[in-house]
């Protein structure tokens, strides 16, 4: 028996030894390189948006460790694979921070995945950047948004299909999959469609489900709505791949963009790339960012990305310039603070202005979202966007929604006096609650 | 003499005739060179009214050009041209004659921009142009968007049109587009409610558009008349309605037929629940890609012939992919079914992630063939010519395997291997290479119902998940074993998710169909056709 305790306790200290120079090893790899954690994933359905934001995540690192690195490091990614699993981003995002130690973490498409690591980052006190538009209604201290807010994207657009360069649409038709980003956005579009007096039987919602493929009902179903005597438009929240049959589907009926025009927030570059889009010439799409913007900046940023990539044919889209934006105003706050650590990143990232690709600057506000301007483009027969449309200056975006009554009298600020991501101007107190 | 004399006339008189156009010409071209200096969309709107104010039909050739992207201007020296895509450059094209004038590169040319704003003017403008043009498809046209775009100023030259016309068709429907006109205009009551009587008579749902926003503005009796017309089209309609949801289910079918028929040989005749079956569609629709893309680069003629090659070939990528399945792995794992769906499970990851490896995670564009595309009407139906023909294939390819299955010694074998495989094998039937047949086969099925698939869905390594629930709910709601069954079930299913959409939603009326499923399952474990006899115990 007393043997037997003896080894065990040998046993356990030769462990404990092993384990001692393993972590002092990985401490030594950590002295020399920051690391950076890509949290997107590689296989599973979403793989197919989210692999184009690890690669190119992977060519800021290289580009900046050719800029001789930060703060005298080489910058280091550790790429991850969660595999479009909501629970297993939870559970690579921890592996990221604790195992990894990386300094922040790049990562995230669908709002789910984002909810399900939000609780990690606020534990173990890290940084997400998060780079895709999204519904809005949260703002973390952890987390930011360096996609479009709703306020960034949907409104714009609803107000650009209102004007007379837009048709002036009188009746709309708010078709979206079946989650949480369209649910939010289509209940943000209907209380401003109603706030500028739409009256309710103009406005026609309907949802499918993901990945959904025989769009012939729903088609007929907006031609039949488009047929009421008034100038009709389709705002579309439907997700990445069911688009395209949607689209083919359109094409098919014979629904021309001068009749009835389909705006999208989820169809990009990207999207577009997998269709014949000579039918679908003159629909559009609302982003921050377009391929075909003419600027230096994005000239420079698509030849470094085809070479990169080893593919001239590879497409740009708006995400990709998030993580541009995201990626800069890091490697700057990092800079200012002098330090890694995220409690100091993420207060010195507060007014960090960078440029973005259409040629201004983004700057990072302190509801951790940043200023962008909204551009509205017209889908060409070469399956890139025609800018036909911009809002004049840059917008802030706004995470609490004005046309929600949940979410009307919320503001985030991180600022230090106030520090609080859903301060209620009402009550004067922080916590109030949103609608998800 | 006489012959100089002609010969000088005929020489004046083509002079004369030049001259003035030419005039006209030089005209036309100062406007369109004004194209060059359009700060905005208001400003080249301005140009193109001016262009079509000027009534010559030569504005045509440049007006469409803008309206489909291919006006451009040079950079050099600010001159519009018409360009055409030649290459990695551009002819330039002269903007009125659309004769050749050189050749640049993209990056010396600015294209003038349009928006649906311009495209629509450009569409009106041209509409009244081509009124009186020689083809009658073109007055067809110019007619169908005078009718949907009415305007007071329409109705002279309509009348004249009319006037003139001769062909049947092309008439009426230019009388419908004057009374669409008549309807907006300030003319008496009684020219009103005879033109809504013309459009009433029109029945679909332009004419209800058109009587819709009239009967908002009229009043009296055109507002009555118009009301009762929209009643009488309404109560139509509701009928084609219905047609139309039948024709949805039926299409639906046949896209539920196409992907659930491989997996009634493989689970329906073997009894392997194969996970992997709807990797063998994606296989299917990635041969038709690679096809298209050689087409493409080396012959370019054979496109329309793109799907007629591809779908031997997918059958035998699909096939010999899935006789390595069934030699490599399934005949480990007969009469283990949790084994068997877990291996073929995983089966199906590494077939996904090799193509999301080769050919990369984003969608392929595969194109359609010209005579699938676009749509053709029945009445107030609107029938896609994909969906037929996708519909045409699944039945012949349902033909094609029942004869096969019934007529054919090797389908015979393999009904015999299923019913009893010890007694087959005492026939001295080599059943472990009917077996590796039969389930090439079913994977070879499903490679080409993915060349037929590849024409309405996403081309992308995701593509078989899509399909493999739902072809197994065909299966089994048809009845295990049975192909009539996965014929029946799959066009019940279909009609019957249809006909729940509309009053549902597509969301729940999916839900509703998975739930009246468990339920029939529940009465009737076999499904619809089930297979009697001493086999189905065994």
């Amino acid at each position: 028996m007393r043997g037997n305790f003896a080894k065990i306790t040998k046993i356990l200290s030769a462990g404990v030894v092993a384990a001692g120079l393993l972590a002092s090893a990985s401490a030594r790899a950590a002295e020399d390189t920051i690391k950076v954690g890509i949290l997107h994933s590689l296989s599973g359905t979403m793989a197919i948006s989210e692999t184009t934001l690890k690669d190119v995540m992977l060519m800021l690192i290289d580009e900046q460790n050719a800029k001789g690195g930060l703060l005298g490091k080489k910058l280091e990614a550790v790429v991850v694979d969660p595999a479009s699993n909501w629970p297993l981003f939870a559970e690579k995002a921890r592996e990221l921070i604790s195992k990894d130690k990386v300094a922040a973490v790049f990562g995230c498409w669908t709002s789910v995945s984002r909810k399900s690591v939000l609780p990690v980052f606020s534990e173990l006190d890290n940084i997400l950047f998060y780079p895709v538009q999204y519904e809005g209604e949260e703002s973390e201290r952890n987390v930011f948004y360096t996609g479009a807010a709703p306020n960034q994207q949907a409104i714009p657009a609803v107000d650009y299909l209102m004007s007379a360069d837009g048709g002036s649409v009188k009746r709309w038709v708010l078709e979206g999959t079946d989650y949480v980003y369209p649910r939010t956005t289509n209940k943000i579009l209907e209380a401003y469609l109603k706030a500028k007096g739409v009256p309710a039987e103009d406005i026609m919602v309907n949802y499918t489900p993901f990945g959904f493929s025989d769009w012939q009902t729903e088609v007929s179903a907006i031609k039949k709505f488009g047929s009421a005597g008034k100038k009709t438009a389709v705002v579309s929240t439907v997700n990445g791949d069911a688009n395209v049959p949607f689209y083919k589907e359109l094409g098919n009926q014979g629904i021309k963009a001068e009749d009835i025009p389909v705006m999208a927030f989820s169809v990009g570059e990207e999207e577009l790339a997998g269709l014949d889009t000579g039918p679908l010439v003159g629909h559009l799409a609302a982003w921050n960012y377009f391929e075909s913007v003419d600027t230096p900046e994005n000239k420079k940023f698509i030849d470094d990305w085809h070479k990169f990539i080893k593919n001239d044919k590879r497409t740009t889209n708006d995400p990709m310039e998030a993580h541009y934006i995201g990626f800069n105003m890091w490697v700057k706050a990092v800079e200012k603070a002098g330090t890694t650590d995220p409690d100091k990143v993420i207060d010195a990232m507060v007014g960090v202005s960078v440029p973005n690709l259409t040629g201004g600057y983004s700057t990072m506000m302190p509801n951790h979202h940043i200023t962008k301007p909204v551009l509205i483009g017209e889908i060409q027969a070469d399956g890139q966007f025609e800018t036909v449309s911009q809002t004049p200056g840059l917008v802030m975006g706004d995470e609490w929604s004005d046309y929600l009554p949940d979410s009307k009298n919320l503001i985030s600020d991180w600022r230090a006096p106030l520090s609080c991501g859903n301060f209620n101007v009402a009550t004067g107190k922080c916590g109030g609650k949103g609608t998800n | 003499m006489i012959l100089l004399r002609a010969i000088g006339l005929t020489l004046l008189l083509t002079m004369a005739g030049l001259l003035p156009s030419k005039a006209a010409d030089a005209d036309l071209r100062a406007t369109i060179a004004k194209f060059a200096t359009a700060a905005n969309f208001s400003a080249t709107e301005a140009i193109v009214r001016e262009l079509a104010a000027s009534g010559d039909s030569a504005v045509e050739k440049p007006l469409s050009a803008l309206a489909d992207g291919n006006l451009y201007i040079r950079k050099a020296d600010s001159q519009v041209f018409i360009g055409k895509e030649a290459g990695d450059g551009i002819e330039l094209l002269d903007a009125l004659s659309g004769e050749k004038a050189a050749d640049a590169a993209k990056t010396d040319l600015t294209k003038i921009k349009v928006n649906n704003g311009l495209r629509r003017t450009i569409r009106d403008t041209l509409g009244s142009l081509t009124l009186r043009a020689k083809d009658a498809s073109v007055r067809l046209a110019a007619a169908a968007t005078m009718f949907k775009t009415p305007d007071a100023a329409n109705i002279e030259p309509l009348d004249a049109a009319i006037a003139a016309e001769t062909d049947p068709g092309v008439k009426a429907l230019f009388e419908q587009a004057r009374a669409a006109s008549v309807l907006v205009s300030d003319k008496p009551e009684a020219d009103k409610l005879a033109a809504v009587s013309v459009i009433a008579a029109r029945g679909d749902r332009d004419a209800l558009s058109l009587l819709t926003s009239a009967e908002a503005s009229a009043q009296g009796t055109v507002k009555d008349a118009a009301t009762a017309a929209i009643g009488h089209i309404d109560s139509k309609l509701a009928l084609w309605d219905a047609g139309q949801n039948i024709w949805y289910g039926i299409s639906l079918g046949s896209v539920l037929l196409l992907a659930a028929i491989g997996l009634a040989i493989t689970f329906g005749v073997m009894g392997v629940i194969n996970m992997a079956h709807g990797e063998m569609v994606m296989l299917g629709a990635y041969t038709t890609f690679v096809v298209q893309q050689v087409i493409r680069t080396s012959f370019p003629g054979l496109f329309d012939w793109s799907l007629v090659i591809a779908l031997p070939l997918a059958f035998l990528v699909a096939g010999l992919v899935g006789l390595a399945i069934e030699r490599g792995i399934i005949r480990f794992l007969y009469g283990r079914p949790l084994e068997t769906l877990l291996a073929t499970w995983g089966v199906s990851l590494i077939l996904q992630q090799a193509v999301r490896s080769i050919f990369g995670p984003t969608n392929q564009e595969v194109g359609n063939p010209s005579w699938m595309s676009g749509s053709f009407d029945i009445g107030q139906l609107a029938i896609t010519w994909n969906r037929l023909w996708i519909l045409v294939f699944a039945l012949l390819v349902f033909g094609v395997l029942l004869y096969v299955m019934k007529r054919t010694p090797w389908g015979l074998q393999m009904r015999a291997v299923t019913a009893n495989r010890r007694m087959a094998a005492s026939m001295g039937i080599k059943t472990p290479w009917v077996d590796a047949l039969t389930f090439a086969l079913g994977s070879g099925i499903a490679g080409i119902a993915g060349v037929a698939l590849s024409q309405i869905d996403n081309v992308s390594p995701n593509l078989g998940r899509g399909y493999i629930i739902d072809s197994f709910m065909v299966v089994v709601f048809g009845g295990v074993g049975n192909l009539w069954g996965t014929l029946v079930g799959a066009f019940s299913l279909g009609i019957v998710n249809k006909f729940l959409e509309p009053y549902a939603g597509a969301v729940l009326g999916k839900i509703v169909v998975l739930v009246l499923i468990i339920l029939f399952i529940q009465k009737r474990p076999r499904g619809l056709f089930a297979l009697k006899g001493r086999a189905v115990e065994a």
